[in-house]
């Protein structure tokens, strides 16, 4: 545990030090491939509809049944007239689907069906949903997923900027591509827990990418106001200084939901709680991976294509060389370096004072300072 | 904020300006102190009032949806009739609603909830232990609303067991009469209605009293009514066994009313019961349905000021049923009582049976008696949906056994338990001493949770489903990350030196932007979720956004001024190793530094 603890420490001290920023093209780059793949496999193989999608029939069975799997999909098919499938939960139980028939037949094809397998038909549980209800459910997620992206880009672009909007908005569509692709590619069954799972992926997946912006703004905020570090190398100290808290927040929010699958997958074997913890699993690890691959390096690239910022950089690139020239050797990890008071200057209710002295210090060399 | 203040050559300067920040911290830091105790009492006596207030509503456990309990969820999505297009609106649904509350709670089912969900759906969700089958064919199908002449009526049942005499009939005189009128002459006095008034209920008891020796008088009374819309031959089989269902009807029979008119074509006549104005069980013998729901525009209860004539009902039809009821009440017109009433049955039930003095051309008509407020309005609602253009097909039908019911609900708590132990055992890991501070914050919540949901049953019918579960496991997270923020800021504080009060008061204000902004990103999500989506994704976002709501609640009302009070206690403050706020172990080690940068010139400035 304790080394736990000191990977932590020295992830914030910067000693494990990432170049995310640099590095960028390579993470680009993967990324592009997954998505690719992940719409490769979206058309091609198409996804798994639900019987939910379909509009269909799930029955469930109490525990215990002695009748084998082949020979209640023959009684559900004379039943229903429909191909059926049947499987075998973990506790002993049948989950029969028969796809494509209305709501209407259902009642009758559940009294044939619990006299065939020799059950009390009032302890059956049957899930009956017409064809449109499931079109309803995914129509409405859409639409609920485009007002949400409409609104967090406003909502963004007020509160950090337009660039951070645009990179949180394309590392979101990033993990659901993902997420999606996967469910394609590994045929995992699109219920409407996925659907929900999915759409949780929304809120978790901003959340991240916020927290990380939200140093990175604060670090930022004088940035023109220095020749020591261009704007990719802060972005870059603001990734590794809340690298510890990403790892947190992801480990944590996944424990739950790991819980969630090995109960809904291991005690249930399947339903909701399995569904709905599925695709979380999944969109959590991409969200994790994209607000720090992705979100952080896509704004600063965007950041540097201002002309103040690329003021800056050539400042940055000619002070380091007359460094260089002087002999007067600088750090060479640059994100070794705090590039320090800003995190300061942004808690205006605490460091009222400080702020002065802090930006008079600024030009000159290294202020020391707080690492975040 | 350079970290050796004490052994750098500006060493006095950061100390003076270490105070200087420390001035405006000061007034910040006594509101904070003297706070500390008050928002833990606070958020304390809330969870206190909450908890007992759960307990005085007599609902200590969150109401459980259908899939965990156990019953059956229809899903009903309304569709336009074919020329209405805008019909789906709130005042149709809710109209809807009603109706359909009133028939699946007139099958005696308990608890039978009906609701709106969304723009167009109505969800209904009957308990378990009930017929689920009887429940769905009673609310699937489409709400038949007709008018239908009377043939031949008395009162039913135990109460009217006197009746057959002929001397009991007496008593409901005068006070009875519905009548209908038409409106469409705008004085009342031109409209020769209003002259019969003693009619109603009071001739419909004569004339039970006719009817009850034998069967076969009531029988030749349809044939009778010549112009009458009555059966196709005079004595078949039908006839005779319409007789004998009317014979046989008893109308205080609740199951026996359920099973009335079931299945009945409405171009075959039909028996029926209803209710009189004097509240007792009143029978009929109906003639075939001469004008549908369908054709009444719209209905509404109006006071008439004009001739103080109280509460009545008024009603539009439409072209065709204008036609169709200008008809009807011409041939009823010219009848004797009852036969020149005609009953509103909705679903089997007679709900009024006003008389026709003569026929109603207008297109409109209204329904008069001595109705009270209430009873006109719902007369009115009933009315408005048989003209409802709306129909309604079961988008999903969910039947879960208590067995599975209980058993989600159980792999549900178990998962959760879980998750919440994964937490704690990360929490403690990681943290150590902090999470003392964790693990408190993580169980407030999941009581201020858990308080919440079991009285928004009562309150707001929400109910506890297997996605609301796996909103609230989920929602672990969330909390937890806002400890993990302020906790990661605090340990930065210290990093950079800084004793542990400072620390925490400086790191404060800044994890509190972070989770603020966070939050209000994953509440958005929820509540958009909320409004725009239905059915399962409904509950899994309310839940979510309820306990991001909560988890800013207890960190400003409870992690905070926990940590600022802990942060004064020795342990914390002297860093002790197991506090997980130990300088060291979180590297705040100035040698290392200062040989990092030999050449920092200005480090020592504090800020």
């Amino acid at each position: 545990m304790s080394k736990l603890g000191t990977l932590g420490a020295r992830l914030h001290r910067g000693e494990i030090g990432y170049d995310f920023v640099g590095k960028r093209k390579i993470w680009y780059g993967i990324s592009i491939l997954i998505t690719i793949t992940a719409i490769l496999g979206l058309t091609v193989r198409g996804l798994n509809m639900g019987i939910e999608f379909q509009g269909g029939a799930v029955f469930t069975t109490p525990k215990h049944m002695s009748v084998s799997v082949t020979q209640a999909e023959t009684y559900a098919q004379d039943a229903s007239g429909h191909d059926a499938i049947v499987q075998k939960l973990g506790d002993g139980s049948l989950r029969v689907q028969i796809a494509g028939i209305d709501t209407d037949k259902s009642d009758q094809i559940k009294e044939t069906l619990s006299k065939d397998l020799k059950v009390d038909s009032e302890k059956i549980n049957a899930d009956l949903v017409g064809p449109s209800w499931g079109d309803q459910i995914a129509n409405k997620a859409w639409e609920g997923l485009a007002i949400f992206m409409v609104l967090v880009v406003i909502y963004l672009a007020i509160a950090f900027e337009w660039r951070m909007a645009v990179a949180a908005l394309v590392a979101l569509i990033h993990d659901i591509t993902i997420t999606v692709g996967i469910y394609a590619l590994v045929g995992f069954e699109v219920t409407p827990g996925t659907v929900i799972g999915l759409l949780t992926i929304l809120g978790y997946s901003l959340y991240d990418t916020v927290v990380v912006f939200d140093s990175l703004k604060e670090q930022t905020k004088d940035i023109t106001k220095q020749t020591r570090y261009t704007y990719s190398d802060v972005a870059d100290r603001s990734i590794n200084s809340t690298l510890v808290r990403s790892i947190n927040t992801t480990v944590v929010a996944l424990l739950p939901v790991a819980g969630l699958l090995f109960i809904g997958g291991g005690v249930l074997g399947a339903g909701m709680l399995n569904d709905i913890s599925l695709s979380l699993f999944v969109g959590l690890a991409a969200g994790a991976y994209s607000s720090i691959f992705i979100a952080t390096p896509l704004v600063a690239d965007l950041k540097e294509r201002e002309p103040q910022m690329k003021a800056l950089r050539k400042r940055v690139l000619a002070k380091r060389a007359q460094a260089a020239a002087t002999g007067e050797s600088l750090q060479s990890r640059v994100s070794e370096e705090s590039y320090d008071d800003e995190p300061e200057d942004a808690a205006p209710a605490v460091v009222g004072p400080r702020n002065q002295p802090a930006s008079r210090s600024r030009g000159r060399g290294r202020p020391s300072g707080k690492r975040r | 904020m350079p970290w050796p203040p004490a052994r750098s050559p500006g060493a006095r300067r950061p100390e003076r300006e270490y105070e200087k920040v420390a001035a405006p911290k000061k007034g910040r830091s006594a509101s904070a102190q003297s706070r500390p105790g008050r928002s833990l009492a606070l958020i304390l006596i809330a969870i206190a009032a909450l908890t007992g207030g759960m307990f005085v509503s007599g609902h200590p456990t969150p109401r459980l949806g259908i899939d965990l309990a156990g019953g059956t969820s229809i899903t009903l999505t309304a569709k336009n009739e074919p020329g209405q297009p805008n019909a789906i609106n709130k005042t149709n649904m809710d109209t809807a609603v009603d109706i359909m509350n009133r028939r699946v709670n007139g099958l005696g089912v308990s608890e039978a909830e009906v609701q709106t969900q969304g723009s167009d759906n109505i969800i209904v969700n009957i308990p378990k232990g009930t017929n689920s089958k009887q429940a769905r064919e009673q609310v699937g199908t489409t709400a038949k609303l007709y008018f239908r002449p009377v043939l031949a009526t008395q009162a039913s049942g135990s109460d009217a067991s006197a009746s057959p005499s002929p001397s009991a009939s007496s008593s409901s005189s005068g006070n009875a009469n519905d009548k209908a009128s038409s409106s469409s002459s705008p004085s009342s006095s031109a409209t020769p209605s209003a002259t019969a008034t003693s009619q109603g209920r009071a001739v419909t008891d004569a004339l039970k009293a006719d009817s009850t020796p034998s069967a076969s008088s009531s029988a030749s009374a349809s044939p009778s009514s010549s112009a009458s819309p009555s059966p196709s031959g005079s004595v078949d089989p039908a006839t005779a066994k319409l007789q004998a269902a009317y014979a046989a009807l008893d109308c205080t029979d609740k199951a026996v009313r359920a099973k009335t008119g079931e299945g009945v074509k409405p171009t075959d006549p039909t028996v029926a019961c209803g209710k009189n104005s004097s509240g007792q069980w009143q029978k009929y013998v109906l003639g075939p349905a001469e004008v549908s729901g369908t054709d009444i525009k719209k209905a509404a209860a109006v006071f008439d000021t004009q001739s103080a004539a109280g509460w009545k009902v008024t009603m539009d039809f439409t072209s065709s049923g204008s036609k169709k009821f200008a008809d009807i009440t011409g041939k009823l017109a010219k009848n004797q009582t009852p036969q020149n009433q005609f009953a509103i049955v909705l679903d089997g039930e007679v709900v009024s049976d006003p008389y026709v003095n003569q026929a109603l051309t207008g297109g409109n008509a209204e329904i008069s008696g001595s109705f009270s407020q209430t009873e006109a309005q719902d007369l009115a609602n009933m009315l408005k949906y048989g003209a409802l253009p709306l129909t309604f097909k079961e988008s999903s039908v969910t039947t879960v056994t208590a067995a599975l019911g209980g058993e989600q609900l159980h792999a549900g708590l178990i998962a959760g338990a879980i998750g919440l132990g994964l937490v704690v055992i990360y929490l403690v890991i990681y943290y150590r001493g902090l999470s003392m501070i964790a693990i408190p914050s993580l169980l407030v919540s999941g009581a201020l949770t858990y308080v919440l949901m079991a009285l928004l049953g009562p309150t707001i019918g929400f109910a506890l489903n297997l996605p609301a579960v796996c909103g609230a496991i989920v929602a672990i997270g969330i909390t937890a990350d806002s400890f993990i923020v302020f906790f990661e800021r605090i340990r930065d504080e210290i990093r950079e030196g800084r004793s542990l009060r400072p620390a925490v008061e400086r790191a404060w204000p800044r994890a509190r932007r972070t989770i603020l902004v966070s939050d209000f990103v994953s509440f958005l999500a929820a509540a958009v979720l909320f409004i725009v989506t239905v059915g399962k994704v409904q509950g899994f976002a309310f839940t979510l956004g309820l306990t991001t709501l909560l988890d800013v609640v207890v960190v400003f009302l409870f992690t905070k001024p926990l940590m600022t009070i802990l942060a004064r206690r020795k342990f914390f403050a002297s860093g002790h190793s197991w506090s997980g706020l130990d300088p060291k172990r979180l590297g705040a080690k100035p040698p290392l530094r200062r040989t990092r940068r030999p050449s920092a010139p200005v480090d020592t400035k504090e800020a």
